[in-house]
């Protein structure tokens, strides 16, 4: 568009972008090109198979859960693994990943326990404590204030292009995280110092009651990286090959020093926002059973038994022990005892004030307060 | 005041201002360990509106001395994501009402990393600001918003309030391995000169100072209003009454300790404050010594502060900011409830 609608010299195009979409799964399975090399590698694609479909037996304990009191409210991954386990299998173990709040799938690939997830959202900050030795040991916890996380990406980047290390920042958020200033002063000033990161963004339809087009007028949310002057691009966020393709290829980037990009991965909400809430005040079911169609757990499987990578006995296995694996996690998360109480002064500061030291010792003598919870 | 002794057989210590107090505080601690940075708005080829990073780009060069985008968030944002790899980022706001689009970044998440990860996390950072008026600037640039941080778990909030405090007290919250907002007095910029040796040795963080001894009465402030008060108690002096006067220096965590012992030998408190009256940190001082030092008073304690107005423009700061007439007014009416 040209606000000056005359074919006069004066006005000259200066600049002009394309976005691309990547998809090699069709929602059957099928392929629409020729895949990347680790779709012909049997363990790598029985693998990342694994990770999606036990996030989703996990993801369907942690709502039954909630729904049976056991749990607090539960931000459900529903429809939306495969997009972890892109993640989870792309970033190298000292890369840095700095996540929203419903990328289990990439948080269990990193070494989180199921059972932190569990102690999370079941109120305990323990849950955030990540084994050592892992590369989730210095990620970046769950963050609930959206879109707050991304900018921490600027500074934890740069610390590594100060130190001259070949690492990687993989930040992400959802679609409307993108509508917030921490998201956009993140993706502007990225390229000022070309620093390794890669912003994700799951565009899964809704935020909360919102659907997308009522975050933005822009056709796209991956064109929200070419205004910072980074490339943005789509990908079919429920198709585990495309986003580990391009994911891949956007850390590979950052790696080189080629900088910074931006990933849209499309992909659809197939539950509530959270637990606490019910989208069948604002969403039409036909939307959603329309959606199934695309499930990205459904899509894959289907591409792995056609490569001959995995039958029906594979499947009654991984179900199984998947289905014990998120039971155990349960058992394990409902076993623990709460911490103490005075355990909420240990870590407010690297040693307690003295200042502080009367209130503390109030809260440990009073001990435990039944019914709070 | 402390640290003007000059040591024998050295050169003399300079005389300076506080502004190159704060600089010389941040080229000595970026001498001394390499993983010190500073960021912010205009601090590099600018040296800072106030100049208070100027000659750190020359010596530090680009990658240590980080001029950002105009962005408050991403300022606090990066500082918190240089903090967590173990860079100790100082970041610089230019105005005390510039520092509100950071409060979500560090009230969120620098003040809390390290309790929601139970230790596997940390933010070691220092926001440093211009924190309150009087010094005829523009609109939102003459705040006073050091309670505003001081509410929060988390964080300690500091207030300088000389020359030789501001060189200690910077250098022990860049050494400090938690967030330090430090809120540096404007008007009190290039009000004096101290002599401040660069000696590198920090001063303690969450202890106030008693800037002097006295025997009649208590004072209390902290930051710009020091000035005042000081002003005060050298006025009582030629009056015959003998004032203690405390520097309360670090806000959060509060050293109350020091304040109820002197409150205990005095009996008579006031507390000197330019943030707005209601709910400002004068009140919870006075709320401990109402809790814990009432059987020492001989009078109500007394609170000089900021009104609860928006901080005016320039024309009518110095109705807003609490000068030496208005603690003098209630210092006198302690005296008139509870003669010496």
């Amino acid at each position: 568009m040209k606000l000056l609608n005359h074919d006069s010299k004066a006005t000259t195009r200066i600049a002009s972008y394309e976005i691309f979409r990547t998809q090699y799964l069709n929602p059957d399975g099928s392929l629409i090109a020729d895949p990347p090399a680790f779709t012909k590698d049997r363990e790598q694609a029985r693998a990342m198979y694994a990770l999606m479909l036990r996030t989703r037996l996990f993801d369907k304990k942690a709502v039954a859960l909630q729904r049976t009191g056991q749990l607090g409210t539960y931000a459900a991954v529903l429809g939306q693994e495969a997009i972890g386990v892109a993640i989870g299998h792309s970033l190298a173990d000292d890369d840095i990943f700095i996540p929203g709040y419903r990328e289990y799938a990439a948080q269990f690939a990193r070494g989180v326990p199921l059972r932190a997830i569990l102690q999370y959202w079941g109120g305990d900050e323990r849950g955030m404590d990540y084994p050592a030795g892992t590369p989730a040991h210095h990620d970046f916890p769950l963050s609930v204030p959206i879109a707050t996380q991304v900018p921490h990406a600027i500074g934890v980047a740069y610390a590594m292009k100060l130190r001259g290390e070949k690492r990687v920042v993989l930040a992400s958020c959802g679609d409307g995280a993108t509508s917030k200033g921490d998201f956009y002063e993140a993706v502007s000033s990225a390229k000022i110092w070309n620093l390794p990161i890669v912003f994700l963004i799951s565009n899964n339809g809704w935020a909360i009651s919102m659907p997308s087009h009522r975050q933005t007028g822009a056709q796209t949310f991956a064109q929200k990286g070419l205004a910072g002057g980074i490339n943005g691009e789509q990908v079919d966020g429920n198709d585990v090959i495309a986003t580990r393709a391009v994911l891949s290829a956007a850390i590979e980037r950052a790696r080189n020093g080629e900088g910074p990009s931006l990933v849209e991965a499309l992909t659809y909400r197939l539950h509530d926002h959270t637990t606490a809430d019910d989208a069948r005040r604002y969403r039409p079911e036909a939307e959603v059973t329309a959606a199934w169609e695309r499930c990205p757990v459904k899509r894959f499987k289907a591409y792995i038994e056609a490569q001959g990578f995995w039958n029906q006995a594979d499947e009654d296995a991984l179900v199984a022990e998947g289905t014990a694996a998120a039971e155990a996690a349960a058992q394990e998360f409902l076993k623990l005892k709460p911490a103490a109480p005075e355990s909420m002064f240990d870590h407010l500061y690297a040693s307690l004030p003295k200042a502080l030291e009367w209130q503390r010792d109030e809260v440990a003598a009073r001990g435990p307060v039944q019914g709070a919870h | 005041m402390a640290r003007t002794v000059q040591k024998s057989g050295v050169l003399p210590v300079p005389n300076i201002t506080l502004i190159e107090a704060v600089n010389l505080a941040m080229a000595s601690e970026m001498r001394r360990d390499p993983n010190v940075v500073v960021l912010g708005e205009d601090i590099g080829r600018n040296g800072g509106v106030f100049r208070a990073t100027l000659g750190l780009l020359d010596e530090f060069g680009e990658g240590r001395v980080i001029d950002t985008p105009l962005a408050e968030t991403l300022v606090a944002a990066m500082a918190i994501g240089l903090s967590t790899q173990g860079i100790k980022a100082v970041a610089e706001i230019q105005f005390s009402g510039f520092l509100y689009p950071c409060v979500d970044q560090v009230v969120n998440h620098a003040a809390r990393y390290r309790n929601r990860t139970r230790g596997r996390m940390s933010c070691p950072l220092v926001i440093r600001a211009p924190n309150s008026g009087g010094i005829h600037a523009p609109e939102h640039h003459s705040e006073s918003l050091e309670t505003t941080f001081a509410q929060m778990p988390g964080l300690r909030v500091v207030c300088p309030s000389s020359p030789a405090r501001a060189y200690g007290l910077l250098l022990a919250a860049i050494r400090d391995p938690d967030p330090v907002i430090f809120l540096e007095p404007t008007r009190l910029y290039r009000l004096f000169k101290q002599p401040v040796e660069d000696d590198g040795e920090a001063l303690p963080l969450d202890s106030c100072f008693i800037d002097r001894s006295g025997a009649d009465l208590t004072l209390v402030s902290w930051g710009a209003m020091m000035h005042d008060t000081r002003l005060v108690a050298d006025q009582l002096a030629e009056e015959g009454i003998s004032a203690e006067v405390i520097d309360i220096a670090t806000l959060k965590p509060l050293d109350m300790a020091t304040i109820l012992a002197s409150v205990a030998k005095t009996g008579r408190c006031v507390i000197v404050s330019e943030s707005p009256r209601a709910g400002g940190w004068a009140s919870e001082v006075a709320a401990n010594l109402a809790e814990h030092g009432l059987l020492s008073l001989f009078a109500p304690v007394m609170r000089v502060a900021g009104y609860d107005t928006v901080m005016p423009l320039a024309q009518l700061e110095r109705s807003y900011i609490p000068d030496t007439d208005r603690i003098l007014r209630e210092v006198r009416k302690l005296f008139e409830m509870a003669p010496k």
